[in-house]
């Protein structure tokens, strides 16, 4: 069974599970909800469909040979500024963040720079936070949580560096 | 859509609960929408001056299955965050996860933040129902970093297969304290911008 499948069954479980509970409360509080959740849906849709059908051209004209470059070898500190930026500005999903990460491990690039990367790609990649976060979240709570994540990088490479791992 | 009820839907069930149904937080179009549809737009023509009209359909007809793929998750997520904001006890939310919740607010953000199933298409519904029903910034925020650096949707289908295990494994124990730390952070900042409360 593929991971993508047992976390559909998860997802659709939980949301099976919680609808319960909310059918227990009464039917009305389940079709008011189910309703909100609709109606939810159908505004964010147009919003996801520019997101993802977009991102691939954006993805198509930021080369990943720029990044992989950034990230270059063991670097120190410098290194892991330019991993954050890196990060920050990697278009496209997990596999093109990832890949890039472990393209970059293989050409020498250091553990802590490689993790800050991967942080800060997980924490606030540009196109993350508009084309997913921003439709689902109030604005101003999106620039405040990527603002207020900006030190983690570095906070988390400094940690890989004193416990020389990975 | 027809078989829905024309009325206004805060029925008299909600009151009975002693607690009405908090607005949903939906945007218009803003300038964010505006901002991607402009640099799709940019990307697009860029695309097409490089690689012609073929290099865009390519792009077009992937991203297209991909979008197929994702909708019936991004339902999944709408519902579960819809049922959430309407099943969970907004006192409850507000004292477990509200501004004056402590570390334990954070805990718990941080912790459901890691066990919550699926992708941005989940977390952020799911977020921002929390926000709706009295969680502060900071406990959201812990959700949302504990989501993103610990959950393990991503690192179980993505990270551990290109990355491998044990680099895997060890940026998720390197990560670890960042949701709490970032949650704390939030409140921290939080405080002092808006000493009186939210705008709005």
């Amino acid at each position: 069974m593929s991971a993508a499948l047992i976390i559909d069954i998860i997802l659709w479980g939980s949301v099976a599970a919680v609808g319960f509970v909310a059918f227990r409360r009464g039917p009305t509080v389940l079709k008011v909800s189910l309703r909100e959740g609709t109606m939810d849906f159908i505004n964010i849709v147009p919003r996801i469909a520019l997101g993802v059908i977009g991102s691939g051209y954006i993805a198509a004209v930021i080369p990943q040979e720029i990044i992989t470059g950034w990230l270059g070898p063991d670097s120190g500190w410098l290194g892991v500024l330019t991993a954050t930026i890196a990060g920050a500005a990697t278009p496209g999903g997990p596999v093109i963040g990832f890949s890039i990460g472990a393209v970059a491990m293989k050409a020498g690039g250091g553990p802590p720079q490689v993790i800050a990367y991967v942080i800060a790609w997980a924490l606030f990649a540009f196109q993350r936070l508009l084309l997913w976060e921003i439709p689902f979240m109030p604005a101003r709570f999106v620039w405040f949580r990527a603002a207020v994540s900006l030190p983690f990088p570095f906070l988390a490479a400094a940690i890989a560096m004193a416990i020389g791992k990975p | 859509m027809s078989e829905l009820p024309l009325k206004d839907p805060a029925p008299a069930d909600d009151v009975a609960e002693g607690e009405p149904r908090p607005g949903h937080i939906r945007k218009p179009v803003g300038w964010s929408m505006i901002v991607i549809a402009v640099l799709v737009a940019v990307s697009a023509a860029l695309v097409w001056r490089r690689d012609g009209i073929n290099g865009v359909t390519e792009i077009l007809t992937h991203d297209l299955s991909l979008f197929g793929g994702i909708l019936p998750r991004v339902l999944a997520g709408c519902l579960l965050g819809a049922f959430i904001a309407e099943v969970l006890p907004h006192e409850k939310v507000s004292r477990s996860l509200g501004p004056k919740s402590g570390l334990k607010g954070l805990l718990i953000g941080a912790a459901f933040g890691a066990i919550l199933p699926g992708g941005p298409f989940t977390a952020y519904p799911v977020a921002s129902a929390l926000l709706a029903v009295g969680a502060d910034f900071g406990a959201t925020i812990a959700m949302v970093v504990s989501w993103t650096l610990i959950g393990y949707g991503r690192a179980i289908a993505w990270e551990l297969p290109i990355m491998g295990t044990e680099f895997t494994l060890w940026r998720i124990v390197i990560s670890l304290p960042l949701p709490v730390l970032a949650g704390a952070l939030g409140r921290f900042v939080y405080v002092r911008l808006y000493p009186k409360g939210a705008p709005e």
